[in-house]
C-alpha cells in the first residue's frame, strides 16, 4: 500500500520530562520518527515539555512547542496548527494517554483530526486490563488468573480465591508505578491502596503470582495490511518479579529451544493481529521453566524502552518503520536502511549476543531501598555487544561507570557462608556479584538456582568468569590464557591485578602476541547480505571487518554513557549536535557510546558508530584502528572528560580547551591562582583529603561550609555541613563513592544563584543569556527552578557576570564551551564553580535564545571565530520570552529516598514553561512538571525555625488562594501569632488524628516541609512526612523559594496559553 | 584436539574438534537461525553438506526430542562456540555427545562470521574438516575441487512405506528426505498420511486412490533426480491434488519443462520474507535451499508464480494453471523457524475437498 496522501501535517506527541520508567528512549524514538516523517514530505508539529531533547530541535520538526503535556495545551496547539493527524505512539505512556484523552473527549473527531499509528480502540484493548484480558481469552492466549478491582475489599476477596502471593498492577501508569507483589493481606492492602490512587482510571489488576518464571519479551511490528514480523526477542536473566527495566536482559533469548521460541513468537503475532496494532508493539511473557506453559504479562501498543533496546540490539529502526507504517506503507515497501538491499518485512538475525544492564541510582540515594521489584527504579541503562555471553556481560558491567569492572567489584568475601546464603535471597542490583561469590565458595549451581531461580545456563556463564579469575590468580599468564581472558572481555587492568602484573605489562604482552580487538558489524542479517552501515562492536580472537577510511579528517566524539541523575539526556543532545556540526565542516565523525536509549547511538547519526564501553582500554582499541585526527570531550559530560588523559597518552589531540586547562578549573590551588589573577572573588575555602583537614578548614573559615568531591557531576556527594560531626559523616560518604581526587571545602554563601553557558574562541566570548535560579544557593543548580532571562538582578550585576565570564574563559584558554555558576549577593558576584565543558543547561538556553551553541562551539573548536560567524561578542540581547526550567523528580519510584533538596542533585529530568510573562511561564512550568493544583485546597506546613518568618508570607498567599492550612505545633503557633489562620495538627508521634492521618486521608494538595539539618536518620518526623506525602502523590516542597514560586504560579493560573513556536525563535 | 576447516579457495580456519574426529569433505553452507540447531542437524535436506551456524552460541538447551528425522544428516558441523552445559526442562543430553554418538565431525572456535562472509562473497564452496595437522593443502584442494554431492535423495529416503493413521483425507507423502513435521502437520489436521520411499512408482501411489499427494523437501541438486521427475510427470497428469515443498517444488517444475539453477549461497534460515502474490500478504518463512526454479521462463499456461522472495525476488512458489497443484520453495512445516505459513497445509486440505 503506498503512502496515504491525506496525511500532510502530523502532530507528534513527545513523552515529557525524563522520569524513572520514561527516559531518553522516547527522544530517540521520537527523533527517528520525525525524521522519517519529514523524509516523506510530511509537515511535523511537535509538542514536548522537555527542552533537553533532540526531538524539540527546529531541525527535527517544522513547528516545535515546548508546552505542558496536557489536553488543554494540545487542544490549543491543534486549533492553531490544524494538523490532519496526531501520532501518539512515540511519546511513551504519557503520549499514549494524552492521545487517548483527546480521542475519548471527542475533540479530535470534532476537529477532523485522525489518530494515526494506532486507533483509540486498539489502545483501549491493550491498556485496559479487563478489555485486554477479554481479548486474550477470545484468541486463546493465556493470562495469569486475575481480576481488575477498584477497591481494596474486592482485591482481598479475589486474592482469597486464588491464594497469595499476588502481583498488583495499576492501570495506565508508567514504569509499573505503584505495583508490587503482596505476600499477605497487610501487604495487599498497603500496595493496593497506593496503586488505586496512582492509576489514572483508579483500577488495579490483582494477578496470580508468576514470580520465578522466565521473563521473555518480543518486539513485534505490524502494518495496516496485516503483515507482521518480530524484530527481536529478549530474555531477562532476572526471572519474573523484577521489572524488565531493572533486569539484566540478553538478546536474543539464550535458554529457549526453537519450540518455545516459535510458540511465543506465534503468540506475539496473534496478539498484535487481534489488537489491530499498526506499528511497533512489545509483548511480555512469563514462561514456566519446566513446561510449555506461559502467560502473557502485558502488551505495550507503542514504542518503548524495550523497542529502543531491540532497535540498537538488531540494527532494525523500529520507530522509523513505525512512522512509515503510520503513513500507510506496508513492511515490504520500506527498505532496510542497514543493508539497503532487504526490506523492513524481514526478521533480524543476530550473530552476536547483547546484554543490557540497568543503571540504578542507589549511589545517589543511599537511604533508598535497594531491592528490585516490579516497580522500576533504574534511571538508565547500558548495552554491550560481543560474540559470547560472558564477554557481553563483562563489557556491560564496565560500561556502567559505577566503579565496577568485573564480578569482583562488589566484595562479599567478608560474609560467612550463612550470611552469603542469606544474601543470595536478596534481589538487588548486586545479585550477580553475590552469585559469583557463591560460585567461588563452591556452592552448587542447583542450590544457587533454587534460591535465585536464575537459569543454570546463566549461572554457568558467571562460573566461567569466576574460573578465569582463579586461573589468572593461580596460573602463569601464558599467551593462551591471556587470549582466553580477552575473549571473555577481562580488561587489562583486571588481568594485571589478578596476575600480579601491571596493566602496561599485560597490554604489551597482548601487542607482542597480536591479541588485539577486532571489530564486527551489526548488520541485521548475520552477514547474509552485504551491509552499508558502519555500526561496530569489538571482539577478541576474530577477524577485524571494520573498513578503513582516511579520505577526510576524522573526529572521535565521546558520548556520555548511561543516563544517571546529574548526567542526563542533555549531554546526548550536545554529543549529537557536535557530531552534526563536525560533519557539516567536512569531518568524518565517529561516535563511541554504550547507551541504547539515546539518539547518539542511532546508526545514522555519525559516519561510524562504535557501541563500546567508555573506558581507556576500550577507547584505545578504537583509536588504534581509526587513528582519529582529534577527539572532542567537552560535550559528553564527565564520562568523556574522564577519558582526556588517556586520549592524550594515546597521542590523540584533544580538540578545543586543553586538558591542563580543564584541570586548572578543577584543581583548587590552580583555580585560586587564576581567580586571584583575574580579580574575581569566590567563597573562601580549601582543598582537603581527610576529615581532619576538612574540619580544620571549616573552623578557620567558619560554618556552614559546602563539602564536595572534585571531578563529579550533579554535585554527587555535595553537602552543607554545620558542624564537625557532619563533616565526619559527609567525608565518610564521599570516600565510599570512591575518590581519587581531593575534596573541596568552601564557605557556604547564601545568595542568588546565577548560571551562564558561553562559547569562547580564545579571544571573544558569546553569552547567549543569563539564567537565574529561583531557589537560593544551597539547592543544586540541576534541582533549581531556573529562569531566563535573569529577572531580579540588575544590569550592573549582569555586566559583571559577563565580564567575569570573559575573564575566566580567557584565563582558562577556553576554546569551545564553558559553564559558570555564580552567587549574586547585592552588587557582589562570587564564582561557585567553572566547568570548561558543555553543561546541562545548553539545550535549554539554545532553544530559548535561538542560538545554536553547540554548533558554534564546534566551529570555534575548528578555528572559526565568534565574529567570523556573524555574532557580536558578549552577552546577547534578551529574548522577548521568559523561559523557566522546572526540575522533575522520580521520588515516588524510590522507596526510602530522602527528597529534601540540597547541594546534591536529585532530579531525573526537567520541563520548560515558556511565555511572554514570568507568571505564565512559571504556571506552565509547574503544569509541565505534572503539578496540577488546586484540588482540595488543603495543605500542611511544617517549617524549621529559620524559615518561620518567611513562612508567614507564603501562608498568607495560599490563604488568599483559598487554602486551608494545617501546621504542626510550633509552625501553627507562629503562623497564628502572625495573622494566619493555621489549624494545629499533632506530630506523628502524638495521638491520632495527626499529620500522618491527614496525609493518608488523601485530601491534601501540598506539603511544605523545610527540613532541619542532619541526615541519615530515617525515623525523624520530617523524613516520614516527606516520604509519605510523596508516596501518596502529594506534592512536597522543601524550600521556601519553591513555595513562593508555586503561589505565584497558582495566582496566575490561566485557561488560555500563549503558544510559542520554538522553531521560529531567532536570535536578534 | 585441534581441527581444521579447509575451504576450496584455500582459506584455512583453525579450531577445536567437536564430535567425531574423522575427516570429511562436503559442501559448506551457512544457516542463520538463532534457535533450532537440532532441527537443522536432523533435517535430511542437509545430507551432503556441512553446516555453519551463524549464531555463535550453540547447544544452550542441549538435545531435546525435537528431531526432524531419526538421525542427524549433516556431513559436518561448524560453530563458534558450544555451550559447556545445556539447560532446558526437556534436555536429554549434550550436543557434544550427540555429535560423537552419531559420528558427525565438527569444528568449534571458528570465526563463523568471517567464514559466512567468504561464502556470501564467493558463493557456496566445498571444504574439508580434519584433525590431521599434517594435511597437504595442494592435495586437499584437489579433492575439494573434485567433490560433488551427487544423488543424496536415495540415501535419506525411507526404506519402507509407513502409515500415520488418521480419520480425514488420505495423503500420499513422497519422502525425498522429508522432515517429520510435514507428516505431522497433515496428521494433526486429521489426515491419514502414507509415507512412500522416493523411488515408489506413480502407478503404485495412484492405485491407492489418495485424496492428495505431498511431495517433500530433500537434499541435493534436483536435476540428479531424473527417475523421480518421470514419476512426478505421471502424478501431475493424474488430477490428484498435489502440494509440494522445497525439493518437491523444484522437481514438479522440472517435470513441467522448467529449469532450476544453483544459487550463489542459497537461503538457509528462519527470517526470509515471502509474498503471497494472490493476497499481497508477506510471511516470514523457514528456508533451506541452494537451488531455485527459474520461474520467469515458465509458460504461464503451465504455472504462474504464487510466492516471491521479498529480499531477492527469487521464486518461492508456483500455482499450476488448470490443475489442483501448488508448490512452495520455503518450509510451511517450520521446525526450525516461523510457523506463519502453516496455513498452507489448511489450503491443501481445502484442495482435497476440506476436512470430512
Amino acid at each position: 500500500m503506498p503512502k496515504n496522501q491525506d496525511i500532510k501535517k502530523v502532530l507528534v506527541i513527545g513523552s515529557g520530562p525524563i522520569v524513572i520508567g520514561q527516559a531518553a528512549e522516547f527522544d530517540y524514538a521520537g527523533t527517528q520518527a520525525c525524521r522519517s516523517l519529514k523524509e516523506e514530505g510530511v509537515e511535523v508539529v511537535l509538542v514536548n515539555s522537555n527542552p533537553a531533547t533532540i526531538m524539540t530541535d527546529k531541525e527535527i520538526a517544522d513547528e516545535v512547542y515546548i508546552e505542558p503535556l496536557n489536553a488543554k495545551a494540545l487542544e490549543q496547539i491543534i486549533l492553531k496548527e490544524k494538523p490532519d493527524s496526531v501520532l501518539p505512539t512515540l511519546g511513551g505512556q504519557a503520549g499514549l494517554n494524552l492521545g487517548m484523552e483527546l480521542a475519548e473527549s471527542g475533540f479530535l473527531e470534532e476537529h477532523g483530526v485522525k489518530l494515526i499509528g494506532t486507533t483509540a480502540e486498539t489502545i483501549f484493548k491493550a491498556e485496559d486490563r479487563q478489555a485486554f484480558k477479554d481479548t486474550m481469552e477470545k484468541i486463546g492466549e493465556p493470562c495469569a488468573a486475575s481480576l481488575v478491582v477498584n477497591n481494596v475489599e474486592d482485591g482481598i476477596k479475589f486474592t482469597n480465591t486464588i491464594g497469595y502471593p499476588v502481583v498488583l498492577r495499576p492501570a495506565f501508569t508508567l514504569g509499573g508505578s505503584g505495583g508490587g507483589i503482596a505476600n499477605n493481606e497487610t501487604e495487599l492492602v498497603d500496595i493496593l491502596t497506593n496503586g488505586l490512587r496512582l492509576s489514572r482510571v483508579h483500577e488495579v489488576l490483582v494477578e496470580r503470582c508468576i514470580a520465578g518464571w522466565k521473563e521473555i519479551e518480543y518486539e513485534v511490528m505490524r502494518d495496516a495490511a496485516g503483515n507482521c514480523i518480530t524484530v527481536c526477542n529478549m530474555e531477562n536473566i532476572d526471572p519474573v518479579g523484577v521489572h524488565t527495566g531493572d533486569s539484566i536482559v540478553v538478546a536474543p533469548s539464550q535458554t529457549l529451544g526453537d519450540k518455545e521460541y516459535q510458540m511465543l513468537r506465534s503468540s506475539a503475532l496473534n496478539i498484535i493481529s487481534e489488537l489491530g496494532i499498526t506499528g511497533g508493539c512489545n509483548v511480555q511473557y512469563a514462561l514456566k521453566p519446566d513446561s510449555f506453559e506461559y502467560c502473557v504479562i502485558e502488551v505495550n501498543p507503542r514504542v518503548s524502552r524495550s523497542s529502543a533496546l531491540a532497535s540498537k540490539a538488531t540494527g532494525y529502526p523500529i520507530a522509523k518503520v513505525a512512522a512509515k507504517i503510520a503513513l500507510g506503507y506496508t513492511l515490504d515497501e520500506i527498505p532496510n536502511a542497514i543493508t539497503g538491499k532487504t526490506f523492513a518485512s524481514f526478521e533480524p538475525m543476530l550473530d552476536y549476543c547483547v546484554v543490557k544492564i540497568p543503571r540504578l541510582p542507589f549511589d545517589k540515594f543511599i537511604t533508598a531501598k535497594r531491592t528490585l521489584t516490579t516497580q522500576m527504579k533504574a534511571t538508565g541503562e547500558v548495552m554491550s555487544i560481543c560474540n559470547n555471553f560472558e564477554g557481553a556481560l563483562m563489557k556491560a558491567i564496565r560500561s556502567l561507570e559505577q566503579h565496577v569492572d568485573s564480578l569482583l567489584s562488589y566484595d562479599f568475601s567478608d560474609l560467612s557462608d550463612a550470611e552469603l546464603e542469606e544474601q543470595l535471597h536478596v534481589v538487588d542490583d548486586r545479585r550477580i556479584y553475590v552469585i559469583a561469590e557463591a560460585i567461588r565458595r563452591g556452592v552448587p549451581y542447583e542450590h544457587i538456582h533454587d534460591i535465585t531461580l536464575i537459569d543454570i545456563w546463566f549461572i554457568d556463564k558467571i562460573a566461567i568468569l569466576v574460573e578465569m579469575e582463579q586461573r589468572l590468580k593461580t596460573e602463569e599468564l601464558t599467551v593462551d590464557l591471556l587470549k582466553e581472558a580477552k575473549r571473555i572481555e577481562f580488561p587489562d587492568h583486571v588481568i594485571a591485578d589478578l596476575a600480579g602484573k601491571t596493566a602496561e605489562e599485560v597490554k604489551q604482552m597482548r601487542y607482542d602476541n597480536g591479541i588485539v580487538a577486532g571489530f564486527k558489524m551489526v548488520d541485521t542479517c548475520a552477514a547474509e547480505f552485504d551491509a552499508m552501515t558502519p555500526y561496530y562492536y569489538s571482539v577478541f580472537g576474530s577477524e577485524n571487518e571494520a573498513v578503513e577510511t582516511n579520505q577526510k579528517k576524522k573526529v572521535l566524539v565521546l558520548g556520555s554513557g548511561p543516563i544517571r541523575i546529574g548526567q542526563g539526556i542533555e549531554f546526548d543532545y550536545c554529543s549529537v549536535h557536535s557530531t552534526w556540526a563536525f560533519a557539516k565542516q567536512g569531518y568524518e565523525t565517529i561516535i563511541v557510546n554504550n547507551n541504547p536509549e539515546t539518539v547518539s547511538t542511532d546508526f545514522d547519526i555519525a559516519d561510524k558508530l562504535y557501541f563500546e564501553p567508555l573506558t581507556d582500554e576500550d577507547v584505545e582499541n578504537i583509536v588504534r584502528f581509526e587513528k582519529p585526527d582529534g577527539a572532542v570531550v567537552q560535550f559528553g559530560g564527565q564520562t568523556a572528560i574522564k577519558l582526556t588523559q588517556a586520549l592524550m597518552e594515546m597521542g590523540v589531540p584533544i580538540l578545543g580547551t586543553k586538558a591542563e586547562d580543564v584541570d586548572a578549573a578543577e584543581d583548587r590551588e590552580l583555580f585560586d591562582k587564576i581567580l586571584e589573577e583575574t580579580e574575581i572573588p569566590r567563597a573562601s575555602g580549601g582543598t582537603v583529603y581527610t576529615a581532619e583537614e576538612a574540619k580544620e578548614v571549616a573552623n578557620r573559615i567558619g560554618y556552614p561550609v559546602l563539602v564536595r568531591p572534585s571531578y563529579v557531576l550533579g554535585g554527587q556527594g555535595m553537602q552543607i555541613a554545620f558542624n564537625d560531626d557532619e563533616i565526619d559523616e559527609f567525608i565518610g560518604i564521599i570516600n565510599r563513592i570512591a575518590q581519587d581526587h581531593p575534596i573541596l571545602v568552601d564557605k557556604y554563601l547564601q545568595g542568588k544563584e546565577v548560571e551562564v553557558d558561553a562559547v569562547c574562541d580564545g579571544t571573544d566570548i558569546l553569552i547567549p543569556g543569563i539564567m537565574e535560579h529561583i531557589e537560593r544557593t544551597g539547592v543544586h543548580s540541576g534541582d533549581s527552578i531556573s529562569v531566563y532571562p535573569a529577572h531580579t538582578i540588575g544590569q550592573e550585576v549582569k555586566e559583571k557576570i559577563a565580564e567575569y565570564t570573559r575573564r575566566l574563559a580567557k584565563a582558562l584558554h577556553v576554546v569551545g564551551m564553558i559553564n559558570i555558576q555564580f552567587i549574586a549577593m547585592g552588587d557582589e558576584v562570587y564564582v561557585i564553580e567553572v566547568n570548561p565543558r558543555s553543561s546541562r543547561t545548553v539545550p535549554y538556553i539554545s532553544k530559548v535564545t535561538g542560538i545554536p551553541i553547540v554548533d558554534l562551539a564546534t566551529r570555534v573548536i575548528l578555528g572559526e571565530t565568534i565574529r567570523g560567524m556573524g555574532y557580536t561578542p558578549g552577552l546577547q540581547p534578551e529574548a522577548e520570552y521568559v523561559a523557566i526550567k522546572m526540575p522533575v523528580f522520580s521520588f515516588e519510584k524510590l522507596r526510602g529516598a530522602e527528597i529534601s533538596l540540597g547541594p546534591e542533585m536529585k532530579s531525573t529530568g526537567e520541563c520548560l514553561g515558556i511565555a511572554k510573562t514570568f507568571n505564565e511561564a512559571l504556571y506552565k512550568a509547574f503544569l509541565g512538571a505534572g503539578i496540577v493544583l488546586p484540588k482540595y485546597k488543603q495543605m500542611i506546613m511544617t517549617v524549621k525555625d529559620a524559615d518561620k518568618e518567611e513562612a508567614v508570607g507564603v501562608a498568607k498567599r495560599f490563604e488568599a488562594l483559598g487554602y486551608k492550612i494545617y501546621a504542626t505545633r510550633s509552625t501553627a503557633k507562629y503562623l497564628n501569632e502572625h495573622g494566619v489562620n493555621a489549624l494545629r495538627v499533632n506530630k506523628i508521634s502524638q495521638e491520632s488524628p495527626n499529620v500522618m492521618d491527614l496525609i493518608l486521608g488523601h485530601k491534601i494538595d501540598l506539603v511544605i516541609d523545610t527540613p532541619t539539618q542532619g541526615h541519615g536518620d530515617k525515623s525523624r518526623d520530617g523524613f516520614l512526612i516527606r516520604r509519605n506525602a510523596i508516596e501518596t502523590g502529594v506534592y512536597c516542597i522543601t524550600a521556601m523559594d519553591t513555595a513562593n514560586a508555586l503561589a505565584t504560579s497558582l495566582e496566575s493560573a490561566t485557561e488560555e496559553f500563549t503558544l510559542v513556536d520554538i522553531a521560529k525563535i531567532k536570535n536578534v | 584436539m585441534k581441527a581444521f576447516l579447509i575451504l576450496e579457495d584455500g582459506t584455512v580456519f583453525t579450531g577445536e574438534s567437536i564430535g567425531s574426529t574423522r575427516e570429511v569433505v562436503s559442501e559448506i553452507v551457512f544457516n542463520t537461525s538463532m534457535t533450532g540447531y537440532l532441527e537443522v542437524l536432523t533435517d535430511p535436506s542437509y545430507a551432503g553438506q556441512a553446516v555453519v551456524m551463524t549464531y555463535p552460541l550453540i547447544g544452550n538447551y542441549g538435545i531435546t526430542p525435537d528431531m526432524e528425522s531419526a538421525k542427524p544428516w549433516v556431513d559436518g558441523y561448524i560453530v563458534r562456540e558450544l555451550s559447556r552445559i545445556p539447560s532446558n526442562f526437556r534436555c536429554e543430553g549434550t550436543i557434544q555427545n550427540f555429535l560423537k554418538e552419531n559420528d558427525i565431525p565438527g569444528i568449534s572456535g571458528v570465526d563463523t562470521r568471517a567464514l559466512t562472509k567468504i561464502l556470501r562473497e564467493k558463493g557456496t564452496m566445498n571444504g574439508m574438516i580434519t584433525t590431521n595437522e599434517n594435511y597437504d593443502l595442494d592435495e586437499v584442494l584437489k579433492r575439494l575441487a573434485a567433490y560433488t554431492t551427487g544423488d543424496v535423495v536415495s540415501k535419506v529416503t525411507c526404506r519402507e512405506t509407513k502409515v500415520l493413521p488418521g480419520h480425514g483425507k488420505k495423503v500420499a507423502l513422497l519422502d525425498f528426505g522429508a522432515k517429520n513435521n510435514i507428516a505431522k502437520s497433515l496428521n494433526e489436521r486429521g489426515c491419514e498420511v502414507t509415507i512412500y520411499p522416493a523411488d515408489t512408482k506413480a502407478e503404485d501411489i495412484l492405485a491407492t486412490e489418495p485424496d492428495g499427494i505431498m511431495l517433500s523437501n530433500g537434499p541435493g541438486d534436483p536435476k540428479e533426480c531424473k527417475a523421480i521427475i518421470e514419476e512426478i510427470k505421471k502424478l501431475y497428469a493424474s488430477d490428484v491434488p498435489i502440494f509440494a515443498i522445497c525439493l518437491g517444488h523444484q522437481l514438479m517444475a522440472l517435470a513441467n519443462g522448467a529449469d532450476t539453477h544453483k544459487m550463489k549461497y542459497g537461503h538457509r534460515g528462519g527470517n526470509h520474507p515471502v509474498k503471497d502474490l494472490e493476497t499481497g500478504r508477506v510471511y516470514i518463512s523457514s528456508q533451506n535451499h541452494g537451488y531455485v526454479v527459474d520461474a520467469e521462463a515458465m509458460d504461464p499456461a503451465v504455472a504462474v508464480p504464487a510466492f516471491v522472495n521479498v529480499n531477492d525476488g527469487t521464486n518461492e512458489g508456483l500455482k499450476y494453471t488448470g490443475k489442483n497443484i501448488f508448490t512452495v520453495q520455503f518450509h510451511p512445516e517450520a521446525c526450525p523457524g516461523p510457523q506463519d505459513s502453516g496455513y498452507l497445509f489448511d489450503r491443501f486440505i481445502d484442495m482435497m475437498g476440506g476436512t470430512k
